[in-house]
């Protein structure tokens, strides 16, 4: 079984894999261990900063699943990372108990506002965190399999396809915003202060939950790697490639394009779970066409197809995000402009991709001086 | 409907297709088409464009449903109500007129995701390629000449050679029935009649129907022909007859 795993990883997998390993190892030690004030210490922002990037990479990877390997352009990523937000939304929440502003041992804050006067069903259940957690994979999954049923079952392909996932999350987005939906409206969920009983703004918390986004990010790799390099993985390349083609061969594409698109629905589930208690908060707009269409950006910069480019990218773009607002406050939104104008130009196949034709070029020299002898 | 028990060409046929008959848009593709195949049989359909000939494929292999009419497989599957999929699974495979590869995989990989294996994504998902497979994908690279091709990504290759993968592919499929279209079209001479060779030999085994241009090419065929036009059958006979015959000479082959 070892084997079997090892096998599966390229010299790229395992050096990605390592740098995950490293992020585990070093941060803690840097963040916990050496003190304020040495060179080597990493303040709280930068975990922070770091976890919620790990989050989004996780959220690319999923989408590169659909979008890269069954070319399923899904506009909509963005709901299922929230709807996993929502979800341990929900059960920090819960675990204020008390301590909020109205003090109610049961009800969140912003029902007793809103005058609720019991909880509402969607709520029961959800000061469990392993119930909690079986609804991180539960909603998005769920959702996914519904919709794409109906979508792949009546084979709305290509830009169609698109639109309707932009829709599918923007009508969330609509929804989530209404105060009687009983998900705390506008403002969402937030002032959130434990889980699992450790202090969510604590130091040693926020260090476990990055280590935990670094781990949720290898085994995603893993698994996408093991789907993709599988007979399944195939099949699911070649409907991308040639549709009709798989479907004459007898293989049932509606059931091969579920099976992934629920897979990637809960990849990007489990990241919005883990998304949640690094940010302390998740509203509506985490539903907003605008965020999904983003993590698009994300995947195509990195290189579409290729998992790691997608991750990749993911923190590129983020890190080159955070660089520009403070480097260059007034123009970021310009140089992030030109990074997407530049990338779609000259890198079609995103960054990942331009190492590759590097690596090919020297390979090709090296091996043209020993024809010559 | 007809029954397949009360009709005795409807039971010895492989193919049967029995007044066919529809319509896009108010154009009328098909018309009353009949046609018997029997089994291990290979067929040439020729006709002027427009004729109905991939129309025809279309019915057969389940993409689109016929306005009225019966098609059976094998004297008792009624392709009307399948899908795609399932006529894939009963043993149809098709060629399409431009060759239709899977351009991202190793040629190898073309023929294995051809191969007769389960379908399901639960199969593919834990399935291993077993020996006798990798076995089976050799001897089609050589049956399609492209043995020496096996690593290379599907999209490298020449038109022709797609042509052949494709054929091979139909082949690891192992239907009792082809339905190949237009295959030497933009092929070289040589490449003509090496792929009528090859068709020759899939025929030895399998039912074959193919639909085609070049006359020649059908001649190398050497076997009965259905001449189509306007949406049903024109004249059906060895080539020599049909292409004697004035009425396919005014539709189709010129004076």
């Amino acid at each position: 079984m070892m084997q079997s795993l090892l096998n599966l990883l390229d010299l790229r997998g395992r050096i990605f894999l390592g740098c995950l390993a490293a992020v585990i190892i070093i941060v803690p030690i840097c963040t916990l261990l050496i003190p304020a004030g040495s060179m080597l210490h990493m303040p709280t922002y930068v975990v922070a900063l770091l976890g919620k990037y790990l989050c989004y990479a996780l959220l690319a990877l999923a989408l590169d699943l659909v979008w890269g390997y069954c070319g399923i352009l899904s506009l909509g990523h963005g709901a299922f990372f929230a709807l996993g937000g929502y979800a341990m939304g929900m059960y920090l929440m819960r675990q204020i108990g008390t301590r909020g502003v109205y003090a109610d041992p049961i009800l969140p804050d912003f029902m007793v506002f809103l005058n609720y006067k019991v909880l509402p069903m969607t709520w029961w259940g959800f000061q469990s965190f392993p119930y909690a957690l079986l609804m991180v994979i539960l909603v998005p999954g769920l959702l996914a399999f519904v919709f794409g049923w109906f979508a792949f079952r009546s084979r709305v392909t290509g830009v169609y396809l698109s639109i309707i996932t932009q829709a599918l999350t923007y009508a969330l987005l609509l929804a989530f915003f209404r105060n009687d939906m009983g998900f705390g409206g506008n403002n969402g969920l937030t002032d959130f202060k434990d889980i699992l009983g450790f202090n969510v703004q604590a130091d040693g918390t926020r260090v476990v939950l990055l280590m935990l986004s670094a781990l949720a990010l290898a085994a995603g790799y893993m698994v996408a790697r093991a789907v993709t390099m599988s007979k399944f993985g195939k099949v699911v390349i070649a409907i991308r490639d040639a549709e009709s083609r798989a479907r004459f061969l007898g293989y049932r594409v509606e059931t091969y394009k579920l099976v992934v698109f629920v897979l990637s629905a809960i990849m990007a589930g489990i990241a919005g779970a883990l998304y949640v208690p690094q940010v302390g908060i998740i509203n509506p707009s985490d539903f907003s066409p605008a965020n999904s269409i983003e993590a698009v950006i994300w995947v195509a910069v990195g290189g579409r197809g290729t998992l790691i480019g997608a991750a990749l990218g993911a923190l590129i773009v983020n890190f080159g995000k955070t660089y520009f607002t403070g480097a260059l406050p007034e123009l970021w939104l310009f140089a992030l402009g030109m990074l997407f104008v530049l990338v779609t130009l000259f890198l079609p196949k995103g960054v990942l991709g331009v190492i590759d034709d590097v690596m090919e070029r020297r390979r090709i020299s090296k091996r043209k001086p020993m024809a010559a002898e | 409907m007809a029954f397949a028990s009360d009709n005795p060409s409807l039971t010895a046929s492989l193919l049967y297709l029995d007044g066919v008959s529809v319509s896009f848009d108010g154009y009328k593709a098909l018309r009353g088409l009949s046609l018997t195949l029997m089994p291990n049989e290979m067929r040439a359909i020729i006709g002027p464009n427009g004729a109905g000939k991939t129309t025809m494929m279309d019915i057969i292999t389940g993409k689109t449903r016929p306005d009225e009419g019966d098609v059976f497989f094998a004297g008792e599957h009624d392709l009307t109500k399948l899908d795609e999929a399932e006529i894939a699974e009963l043993g149809i495979g098709r060629k399409f007129q431009k060759p239709t590869v899977f351009e991202h995989h190793t040629v190898t990989d073309n023929i294995l995701l051809s191969l007769k294996a389960p379908r399901q994504s639960l199969a593919t998902l834990f399935g291993r390629t077993t020996a006798a497979q990798s076995q089976r994908i050799e001897e089609v690279l050589h049956i399609i000449r492209l043995h020496a091709h096996g690593d290379r990504q599907a999209g490298a290759l020449s038109h022709g050679q797609k042509q052949w993968l494709e054929i091979g592919m139909l082949l690891a499929q192992d239907p009792q029935l082809l339905l190949v279209d237009e295959p030497v079209a933009g092929m070289t001479d040589a490449e003509t009649a090496q792929t009528a060779e090859l068709l020759r030999e899939i025929a030895k085994d399998h039912s074959v129907v193919v639909v085609e241009h070049d006359m020649t090419f059908v001649r190398d065929l050497g076997v009965k022909v259905t001449v189509l036009h306007e949406g049903s059958v024109l004249a059906e006979g060895p080539l020599d007859v049909v292409s004697a015959d004035p009425r396919v000479i005014e539709v189709y082959l010129g004076r």
